[in-house]
């Protein structure tokens, strides 16, 4: 395999060195590296070589990969291609069936213990046959790639924590990637899909200090994954007053107030996209009129309706109300009947009391 | 925040939940005949009707600050907080989309800060509540384990509550969790302990009102 | 355990209802009440906060009328209640209680506390831990007639006396009066001058009535010591008296406990209602005042205050009467601070008065009225109630304080209009 640096590729892609030390100034902003750090990561890019990087795709809908090659030159999700050699992504390469296969084996063996291994989608653990690729189950595949990567990154929400195929009622036992990773560097980049630039970023770090960023609990790196939406929502100041669209055509709608009532998730959803934004910075959800749907957190799907508010309990109430009600109901009035019996035999029991009675008491507690 | 942690806020706001409704339910059904099915004998004596003189009035009279209150603080705390904990509870944005999707009602809440800000005054108010209980004679005699209990089954919703709004202490997801949490475990014993009062204090208040309103006193 | 402490334990099942039921369930142990009873502001002693005196009858409701207190008590975590825990709360349901009814007034879940109070005193009754005083004056009124012994002889005595002072009859027995009159032993013993003086103002107002022989003291030991049948058993002494004279109306005298068992408890004790209305004196004087037939034609000009007596004003509803009739008689009169329905307890009802061993703590339980009485700078109280008169002057007497008692009924005679009197 030939060893063209990342910045040698970039400029062979037609990028400027000025549009280059730009690209590598904004990345060190996004992961909110010291100042200078730029500069580190220029020089980096400069001299380490194209890492190679092997794609696997599992349960997903292909919707992470489109989200980076809908990315518009020369923005900075671009990048990605041109940063590593990409030497297996079945739906981006030319090759095909046994073919690519055989490509992707070769590309494994070059480079053992040093490509990167980016999965997308979920795995069906419970049931292995439900997704395999060239006759490989996907849990296979996964574990012989995973054997000699130096680092795996598990792109998208599906990977990262199951997603939609992992969703109520699960059918295929969908897995993320840590659950079968256990023993290499794991980094998760969930979004449905995730933001292309968080990629571009991680990568960077990643090839500039030779280590992944700082992570959250959940392998998120923590620059992206630090905040919620609802934190740094521009739409903030209305929740705070208590000003709501309350339907998305209403006079709250229109002048922008906040859509916690039509079921933004924005405070219990860790991700970058108020800040980041989208599609070069253009917009991101709330901008566009439409609440966070929680994308990046894990099990959204299951959260009890995208146009729920967030926290609230999902399930309808009023069968569970009744059912207990009326179990109140049988258990209330078995104690009353109870209880009336109880009084009835006192009553039934009553002897009048005479004077001569009073006394009797005194005499037996002295 | 951890996967545990979500895992657990999708318990609470749905299992948890469902079995916490239902042993409300349960068991505020329940307690409510246990009590009142005992029945009430009527007197035969005439009546002596005059106007404020009845149970209906008694239940709107004794929330009115009465002439007794030789411990101005605690009297002044007690009021707060239930005043607290009813501003907190209904006008809250997040709590007033729970009772639209729970009982199909709602009403335009109040401003965050100023909710924020009660929350704040409440906590202080069962703050001074639980010193009073400790400090106070007749208070500490009456006390049972209950009452602390109860106590901290009031002030857990409220302190969560809070703190996850402000993201402080822990991550919002299980802060919020946390605070759903507290809240099932509230409901759950509310009708087993004297909590029940939010509930009995109306026919209590109207059986005192009707024993003196036969005679034409206004209590 | 022993046949008495059943008996008392099955009256406490007995009378266990919704009112009581839900009382316990609701008290949050706030401890207002103690601020409302006279015998923890004048001790500071917290066992006798109100709500407290009812500790065994709430234990006795939650283990045998609450699932969870069953299974508790199945369990062996709860104790039942015994002998000697009663013995304990003698003190506290018979001398440390008046049933005055200002706790319930001020709780602010609601809680009837002194409802729940004179439950308790059935159950402690008929397992016998009743104070022995109040045994004694039960016995004397179920077998003498009277709780202080007063026979019908002393009252003819008594009778002859005022009608010699007074120059009017007194009518005994007279079938078809509009009114049977009342008497409570104290005011035979103590006050005799009170007969002469309804004398005198029923002869000015025209009004009909009568005493009787059979059924002349009203006071009810029954209903303090808390036996129902007894109870029942006075009070039938009255209504068969009143339906023999056939009477349109029967008077309850100046006496608070007296007013209370007749016109609010008697019908529920007799299982029936009656066929005449209860009034209490000063309803009856008020009547008359608001219908022009009470004059008076001179006043009380010193400063003048009022003791409500509880069973008459809280617990009674006659709130307006003793105002209008003082106001009538008198030109200084200085309200308490705590009045009406609000007042404070002279520390001698519900029978306490007649519990010897109680004297030390009713003695400092009526600081509060001293208080209350000295504030007004008054040094005459009226009052409508001879036991509260009695409490109150043998406190006075005790505290050496410079103050007289008079009732309401004897300063309106003392002032009645002379013009067109009969017999001077
Ligand atoms: S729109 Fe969503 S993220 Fe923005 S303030 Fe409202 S709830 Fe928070
Ligand atoms: S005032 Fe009422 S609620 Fe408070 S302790 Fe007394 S009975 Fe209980
Ligand atoms: S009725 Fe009066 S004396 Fe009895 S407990 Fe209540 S306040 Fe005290």
């Amino acid at each position: 395999m030939e060893k063209v640096t990342v910045y040698a590729a970039m400029r062979a892609g037609g990028m400027s060195r000025r549009a280059f030390l730009q690209a590598c100034g904004a990345i060190a902003a996004s992961l909110a590296l010291p100042p200078g750090s730029g500069r580190a990561i220029a020089r980096a890019l400069e001299r380490t070589p194209r890492p190679s990087v092997i794609w696997l795709s599992f349960q997903e809908c292909t919707g992470c990969t489109e989200s980076l090659t809908r990315a518009h030159a020369p923005t900075v999700e671009s990048l990605l291609f041109d940063m590593v050699s990409l030497d297996y992504h079945h739906t981006l390469q030319a090759a095909a069936g046994g073919a690519a296969e055989e490509a992707r084996r070769e590309a494994m063996a070059a480079n053992h213990g040093r490509y990167l291994l980016i999965a997308d989608g979920s795995l069906p653990v419970g049931h292995p046959a439900y997704s395999t690729i060239g006759g490989v189950s996907n849990l296979a595949m996964l574990q012989e790639a995973a054997a000699g990567a130096a680092a795996v990154i598990a792109m998208g929400s599906c990977a990262a924590f199951g997603g939609l195929p992992g969703a109520t009622p699960n059918p295929t036992g969908a897995a993320p990637v840590s659950e079968v990773v256990r023993d290499r560097p794991l980094v998760t980049i969930p979004g449905c899909p995730p933001i292309p630039a968080v990629i571009v970023a991680t990568l960077a770090h990643y090839l500039t200090f030779g280590r992944l960023p700082a992570l959250d609990p959940l392998g998120r790196p923590k620059a992206f994954y630090g905040e919620t939406i609802h934190d740094r929502c521009y739409r903030r100041p209305f929740y705070d007053r208590g000003l709501f669209a309350d339907t998305f055509d209403d006079e709250g709608a229109r002048k922008g107030w906040c859509l916690y009532k039509l079921g933004c998730k924005g405070p219990t959803t860790y991700n970058a996209c108020a800040t980041t934004k989208w599609n070069g910075g253009t917009s991101f959800p709330i901008q566009s009129g439409h609440g966070c749907l929680g994308c990046s957190q894990p099990d959204f799907w299951d959260g009890g309706g995208f146009y729920r508010a967030d926290a609230l309990p999902f399930g309808p109430l009023t069968p569970t109300a009744t059912i207990a009600a009326a179990a109140g109901v049988a258990v209330g009035g078995a104690v009353a009947a109870a209880n009336r019996r109880k009084r009835a035999k006192a009553r039934a029991a009553h002897r009048p009391i005479t004077v001569d009675d009073l006394e009797k008491g005194q005499e037996e507690t002295p | 925040m951890s996967a545990a942690s979500i895992a657990f806020l999708a318990w609470v706001r749905g299992p948890g939940f469902h079995i916490a409704l239902g042993l409300f339910c349960l068991g505020l059904v329940w307690r409510l005949i246990e009590i009142y099915a005992l029945g009430r004998d009527r007197p035969l004596a005439p009546l002596r009707r005059r106007s404020g003189a009845s149970g209906w009035w008694t239940i709107l009279r004794r929330s009115r600050p009465s002439a007794e209150h030789e411990s101005m603080v605690s009297y002044l705390a007690g009021y707060t907080f239930h005043i607290g904990l009813i501003v907190t509870f209904f006008f809250f944005t997040p709590h007033i989309e729970l009772l639209r999707r729970a009982v199909g009602l709602s009403w335009p809440s109040l401003p965050t800060a100023l909710v924020d800000g009660l929350a704040v005054v409440t906590l202080l108010a069962l703050g001074v509540m639980l010193a009073s209980r400790l400090l106070d004679p007749v208070k500490r005699f009456l006390s049972v384990a209950e009452d602390y209990v109860a106590w901290g089954l009031t002030l857990a919703p409220v302190l969560t509550g809070y703190l996850c709004f402000h993201h402080l202490l822990l991550p919002y997801t299980t802060m919020l969790a946390l605070h759903l949490a507290s809240v099932e475990v509230l409901m759950v014993l509310m009708p087993f302990t004297k909590l029940i009062h939010f509930v009995t204090l109306f026919p209590s208040r109207w059986m005192n009102g009707e024993h003196f309103g036969r005679t034409g006193v206004a209590a | 355990m022993s046949a008495s402490l059943e008996r008392g334990l099955d009256r406490f099942r007995e009378s266990l209802d919704a009112d009581t039921a839900g009382f316990f369930a609701t008290c949050v142990r706030c401890g207002m009440c103690a601020e409302a009873c006279l015998f923890y502001t004048e001790t500071e002693e917290p066992r006798y906060t109100p709500i407290h005196k009812l500790q065994p009858l709430k234990r006795l409701w939650w283990r045998e009328y609450t699932l969870v207190g069953r299974i508790a008590a199945a369990l062996g975590l709860s104790k039942p209640v015994t002998g000697g825990e009663l013995a304990d709360w003698s003190e506290l349901v018979y001398d440390s209680c008046t049933l005055c009814g200002r706790c319930s007034l001020v709780c602010p879940v609601g809680n009837d506390i002194t409802y729940m109070i004179r439950r308790m005193r059935d159950g402690m009754a008929a397992a016998g831990y009743a104070p022995p005083g109040l045994v004694g004056a039960t016995r004397r009124a179920i077998e003498l007639g009277s709780p202080m012994g007063v026979q019908l002889a002393t009252l003819q005595a008594q009778i002859r006396h005022q009608e010699e002072a007074t120059g009017l009859p007194i009518p005994m027995d007279r079938e078809g009066a509009d009114y049977l009159v009342l008497l409570s032993s104290m005011e035979i013993v103590n006050t005799p001058e009170m007969l002469g003086a309804l004398a005198r103002i029923f002869d000015r107002a025209g009004v009909s009535w009568t005493l009787a022989s059979d059924a002349f003291e009203a006071t009810n030991s029954g209903i303090q010591i808390g036996v129902a049948e007894l109870a029942r058993e006075i009070v039938m002494r009255t209504v068969t008296a009143a339906e023999r004279l056939g009477v349109k109306g029967v008077v309850s005298p100046e006496c608070g406990h007296a007013y209370m068992a007749l016109r609010w408890e008697g019908p529920d004790l007799i299982g029936r209602p009656y066929r005449f209305e209860v009034l209490h004196i000063l309803e009856l004087l008020d009547r008359l005042r608001g219908e022009g037939r009470l004059k008076v034609d001179s006043t009380f000009n010193l400063p003048i205050t009022f003791h409500d007596p509880c069973q008459v004003v809280r617990r009674g509803g006659v709130t307006e009467a003793p105002r209008n009739l003082l106001k009538m008689v008198a030109t200084d009169v200085r309200e308490m601070e705590e009045h009406g329905v609000y007042n404070w307890c002279c520390g001698g009802g519900g029978g306490v008065s007649a519990i010897g061993r109680a004297e030390e703590l009713r003695l400092k339980a009526f600081g509060k009225k001293r208080g209350q009485i000295e504030a007004t700078g008054a040094k005459t109280v009226a009052t409508a109630c001879a036991n509260c008169r009695v409490v109150m002057e043998e406190a006075i007497d005790h505290y050496q304080i410079g103050v007289e008692l008079v009732g309401l009924t004897e300063l309106i005679a003392d002032h009645l209009e002379t013009e067109e009197s009969h017999h001077g």
